[in-house]
């Protein structure tokens, strides 16, 4: 598992799409600081920078993974890896962990930013750090479905695409919680990512949120595996 | 050392595989002969644990593919149809890149070493793979189905697309391979498994045809020969002519070059070679011999042999027990 880590971090930097991802990563979340926090000059809207970067995550996130499985599967590559004394699961956590092991540092580099903050204001340091591990654990999440929908083609295009509406449409089951019907709303704030994101924002870390986001990871990162079992007796 | 044990594979409706049962012994290298789609990739995916069978048992070394894969894959080094190379990784990260995967105990530097001078890629170690040729890239294929050292070495269709030089140089060095592995490659072509293998499984459409050493195949693509010959003269007096010669089983026209020859096809008896005989008879009547070439034997033509040779001997051991 660790040999398919270490090639796969290093596929992205041999590549462009590690490039990239870091370049459009830092200038979107940097132009969506800049408007929240920096030119309006309030605490609350720390929170509303990282609302909108979670929405950036949605599109960002899938054109890391898009490739990780169904590339390989393209070029046949992927049978190198399957006839080797490594296990469907290995193969799966090991791509996994490398587009992870990428995120997580390019969203340190971005956590940057907030020593910014430093210096025209007084900033709540322990709501920002709160909010970026819940950050981290969704975006953990999010690469596992593009990994899940990178597991179901050969076409990175169909897989980025796929892995972005479901996101989308996880993100948008949030808009149903104004309903008034009080078992829907319930039923929807403990499914929705971004309510489960709400006690962050106050700087308290929720436990039962980050197990929630790693569970729902886990259960893609499963079904992938599934995905793969299935073909070899397709 | 190798043993499938009735595998059945369907691939929705279709069936795959139909009950092929084999075995490889130690030090053997097995061809698997067919056409194309008669089922061996399958048949080579099932046992590298690629694929899963619908039904049956696959060992290698006797560890079952199927409830033990981890352990059954160290055993074996497979080269796919199309070499599992990462064409942005230069030779030696890539097979320094197999070892970990394979989780290799020997020392690196030296094992690779080894197999990069064992298949000739030494000089392009430090090269990108993309900007290989074809016949490098495959014995770079070769190369990371060596690391580990496998017992088992398994070849799908290793010399397809290669050009002339090149396919001798792979088979030469699957002879080599030999020596210390047993080894089974899958082919479409004949003369290639004649060349290297000591056993022949040949399959056709998901079921074995045949399973015999080499030699049994030897006997029987060296039945009736047949040759195309051009010959001038009117074509009634040219088959008599030929009709008149012992060594000629039967001559057949199949069709006019130009307005002076008429092409003839012959066939001779088993271990005859009936062109001198020709030759002669053709010149003694002055009809000028102007083409001659032997017709190599189809893969069809192959299955029905060994078939009927299977069962003469079957009637053979049968006659004596009586």
């Amino acid at each position: 598992m660790f040999a398919i880590y270490k090639r796969e971090l290093k596929g992205y930097f041999i590549a462009p799409i590690g490039y990239l991802f870091t370049a459009n990563f830092l200038a979107i979340s940097g132009l969506l600081f800049s408007i929240c926090t920096l030119q309006r000059q309030s605490e609350s809207s720390v929170a509303d920078y990282f609302r909108y970067l979670i929405y950036a995550f949605a599109i960002l996130l899938p054109l890391l993974t898009m490739k990780s499985l169904s590339e390989e599967r393209k070029t046949k590559s992927e049978q190198l890896l399957m006839t080797s004394p490594v296990s469907v699961g290995g193969m799966i956590v090991g791509k996994y962990l490398a587009s992870l092991t990428v995120f997580a540092a390019v969203l340190a580099c971005n956590s940057l930013n907030f020593l910014l903050l430093e210096r025209y204001g007084d900033p709540n340091f322990r709501l920002i750090f709160s909010s970026l591990l819940c950050l981290f654990f969704i975006g953990a999440l999010f690469l596992a479905i593009g990994i899940f929908f990178s597991s179901l083609t050969e076409d990175t295009l169909i897989a980025a695409i796929g892995s972005i509406d479901v996101i989308f449409v996880m993100l948008a089951v949030h808009f149903l919680s104004d309903i008034s019907i009080s078992w829907v709303k319930k039923a929807v704030d403990w499914i929705s990512i971004l309510a489960r994101y709400e006690p962050f924002t106050y700087g308290i870390l929720d436990i039962t949120s980050i197990i929630y986001y790693v569970t729902v990871a886990a259960v893609f990162l499963f079904l992938a595996v599934r995905v793969y079992e299935r073909r070899r007796w397709a | 050392m190798i043993e499938f044990r009735d595998v059945y594979k369907n691939y929705g409706q279709n069936r795959a595989l139909k009950g092929i049962s084999f075995k490889a012994e130690s030090g053997d290298i097995l061809g698997f002969l067919g056409p194309n789609g008669a089922g061996k990739s399958t048949a080579l995916n099932i046992l590298t644990g690629y694929l899963s069978a619908t039904a049956g048992e696959a060992y290698v070394d006797g560890i079952s593919i199927f409830e033990n894969p981890v352990e059954a894959k160290k055993r074996i080094g497979f080269l796919p149809e199309l070499p599992p190379l990462y064409p942005d990784m230069k030779v030696g990260e890539y097979l320094s890149f197999v070892y970990d995967l394979k989780g290799c105990k020997l020392p690196r530097k030296q094992h690779i070493k080894e197999i990069c001078e064992v298949v000739k890629i030494a000089d392009v170690e430090g090269r990108l793979i993309k900007n290989l040729s074809k016949g490098y890239r495959q014995r770079v294929g070769i190369a990371q189905a060596l690391i580990g050292n496998p017992k088992v070495l398994v070849f799908d269709e290793p010399t397809v697309g290669l050009d002339p030089k090149q396919i001798i140089e792979i088979r030469n060095l699957v002879k080599l391979l030999g020596k210390e592995h047993t080894i089974i490659i899958s082919s479409h072509v004949l003369p290639e498994v004649q060349q290297v293998c000591s056993r022949v499984v040949v399959i056709n459409e998901g079921s074995i045809v045949a399973d015999e050493p080499i030699e049994t195949l030897a006997e029987a693509v060296s039945g009736p020969r047949r040759l195309i010959a051009k010959i001038c003269g009117p074509e009634a007096e040219v088959l008599k002519t030929l009709s008149a010669v012992s060594a000629i089983r039967s001559a057949e026209v199949i069709g006019k070059q130009d307005a002076d020859s008429i092409s003839y096809i012959i066939e001779s008896d088993d271990r005859i070679d009936a062109r001198k005989p020709l030759f002669s008879a053709l010149a003694a009547k002055g009809f000028p011999l102007i083409g001659l070439e032997g017709v190599e034997m189809s893969l069809e033509d192959v299955f029905v042999r060994l078939v009927s040779k299977k069962e003469e001997r079957t009637r053979g051991r049968e006659r004596k027990a009586h």
